[in-house]
């Protein structure tokens, strides 16, 4: 395993005003899997991820990377900081440099490489989101939206993270924008076999993207499936203020109504196949 | 209530020498008109025209050419910028970037405060606003203490306790979670059909858009489409080439569709698409 996290809890404050972030929090990530971790805004998720890569000290339990504790007195937490990059939600607003390239040398550099070597990271890592060498010397200030976000991934890249966590990293996109980002984040996940972590609100993209889903409430992880699992629990989700994908919901009203359906569907491509199936196999059709 | 002609708005670029070295039309010859008591969506992807159109609206920009008049008024003209700005109220995406009182009451009481309301009055103001967003019971409570969807609606609140005609939602839901996203359109389409407040609602999510009344689809400044969520999102392949997509439940009825399944034109809802399946199937 990748990652072990181990009887996680973590609170913020002191005294009365104590609040209890995470609770008991375990679970085990292999290498090169895509998770999503789902939950309402104050469930936990973002105290958990921070915790991922040691921007938060556990109060007890532990977490390993690759075996070793990150909380040991003598663990490398810079190491890891290159190894698990965070994306935080609205990460563009993090951009500071004069020009694009620079901003995505930063963090190479930071590392202790040298101006080439960083150079030739930060290249690589522009190139594999997309961003074409016109804007590499612009401003970042003069990107879209769009751009700016994936300026601000490429920077977390340049690293060279075995594991990139990204919190609502299409908050704010429109629809296409969002697509571009959610297809770049599986080609790094196939092609360079990365692990990735998704935070997000869209359960859409949950079920189109992630292999695993981790849903969080008050602080503790409550479910841990595959995206058809989860989704089955439709009642509690919405419950818990979540949802499910629009086209779950539809099937499963459907096949409430009488209709022969398998209604796990999640996506609006296995929804159209169980369909016309029920139509061929009554010869409907 | 609102009716818009032939606006234009252009962001002009300089260099250090003051000379131009880019013109963008943002807006380029807008021509809307929303009657009162109407839910209106606007889409477009990110750059398309959407937020400066919601500012000309709420008379934050200054229509260099055509025209804005908000319930009768011109905003054009100086003199009625503050009563175009008290009759359109403006929600932003950011919550934590609205919210300023300590206390949810104080914050929802700040506007008509500021525009010179008898204390007694606001109270009564700030009372009902509260109500009419399902937040009432939360009216001691610190806004930090909020969730997001809690926190977009006090500051809907906000907006309503200076008595709008209309409200202009900029992608307000965009940074909420499936929940929050529920309860503040709830709070907004109760507003809408209890207190007919005209409502301009700009979104990236398909599935706000439904229940409008008439929907703008704008694009590279202008309004490329307008009609019924029903016409609109009956036209699903150009609304791709548009850089958007459709609820999920209209494209699996348009997939269906183009599978040879006789289903409808412009499905909305999924009663709508059971109803139809279940009849097709009965007739065969």
């Amino acid at each position: 395993m990748q990652i072990i996290i181990d009887q996680l809890n973590y609170s913020y404050g002191d005294g009365a005003m104590r609040q209890q972030a995470l609770k008991d929090v375990s679970f085990s990530i292999p290498k090169g899997q895509f998770l999503a971790l789902i939950g309402h805004t104050g469930s936990g998720k973002s105290t958990l991820i921070q915790h991922l890569n040691g921007l938060l000290k556990a109060e007890s339990g532990s977490i390993y990377f690759h075996g070793e504790d990150i909380s040991d007195e003598d663990y490398n937490r810079k190491k890891l900081r290159s190894k698990v990059g965070l994306v935080f939600q609205y990460p563009e607003h993090q951009l500071f440099e004069t020009d694009v390239f620079r901003d995505v040398c930063f963090g190479p550099k930071n590392l202790g490489l040298d101006d080439n070597k960083a150079g030739l990271k930060a290249f690589e890592a522009l190139h594999q989101v997309g961003i074409p060498e016109e804007l590499f010397y612009v401003s970042p200030f003069e990107l879209s939206g769009g751009q700016k976000r994936r300026v601000a991934i490429a920077g977390v890249l340049a690293m060279e993270p075995e594991v990139l966590i990204l919190d609502e990293p299409t908050a704010g996109l429109d629809p296409r924008g969002r697509e571009e980002l959610l297809t770049m984040l599986k080609k790094l996940h196939k092609q360079k076999h990365m692990t990735i972590l998704l935070v997000s609100h869209s359960m859409e993209d949950v079920a189109k993207y992630a292999e695993r889903v981790l849903v969080m409430e008050k602080g503790s992880v409550i479910h841990d499936g595959s995206p058809k699992e989860v989704f089955s629990k439709r009642e509690e989700l919405k419950r818990l203020g979540l949802d499910v994908p629009e086209i779950t919901d539809f099937m499963q009203d459907l096949q409430r109504e009488g209709f022969p359906v398998n209604p796990q569907m999640i996506t609006v491509e296995e929804a159209r196949q169980e369909i016309l199936k029920a139509f061929k196999k009554g010869q409907l059709c | 209530m609102i009716k818009i002609k032939n606006l234009v708005h252009e962001y002009i670029r300089r260099d250090e020498d003051d000379n131009v070295v880019d013109i963008k039309k943002a807006l380029d010859d807008v021509n809307i008109e929303v009657k009162k008591g109407e839910f209106v969506a606007i889409l477009g992807h990110n750059g398309s025209g959407k937020s400066t159109l919601a500012k000309h609206i709420n008379a934050l920009l200054y229509p260099e050419e055509g025209q804005v008049i908000v319930d009768g008024l011109d905003a054009s003209k100086e003199e009625n910028l503050w009563k175009v700005r008290q009759r359109a109220g403006m929600v932003f995406q950011n919550p934590d970037n609205q919210i300023i009182g300590t206390m949810v009451e104080e914050d929802v009481g700040f506007g008509p405060e500021n525009m010179g309301v008898p204390p007694e009055k606001i109270w009564e103001r700030v009372e009902k606003s509260l109500k009419a967003v399902g937040m009432y019971q939360y009216r001691k409570k610190s806004p930090n203490k909020l969730s997001g969807g809690q926190k977009q609606r006090v500051a809907i609140a906000g907006v309503v306790a200076m008595h709008p005609k209309c409200i202009i939602l900029d992608e307000a839901t965009a940074m909420l979670d499936p929940g929050g996203r529920k309860e503040v359109l709830r709070a907004v389409r109760g507003l809408n059909q209890v207190e007919e407040v005209t409502i301009l609602h700009i979104t990236h999510y398909m599935e706000e858009v439904v229940h409008a009344d008439k929907v703008f689809v704008m694009d590279k400044g202008k309004v490329a489409m307008a009609g019924t969520p029903r016409e609109i999102f009956s036209r699903v392949e150009e609304l791709q080439t548009l850089g958007l997509n459709v609820p999920q439940v209209t494209l699996l009825a348009h997939e269906l569709r183009k599978a040879g399944l006789p289903v409808s034109k412009g499905i909305l809802t999924g009663e709508e698409l059971t109803r139809e399946l279940l009849t097709i199937k009965a007739g065969r």
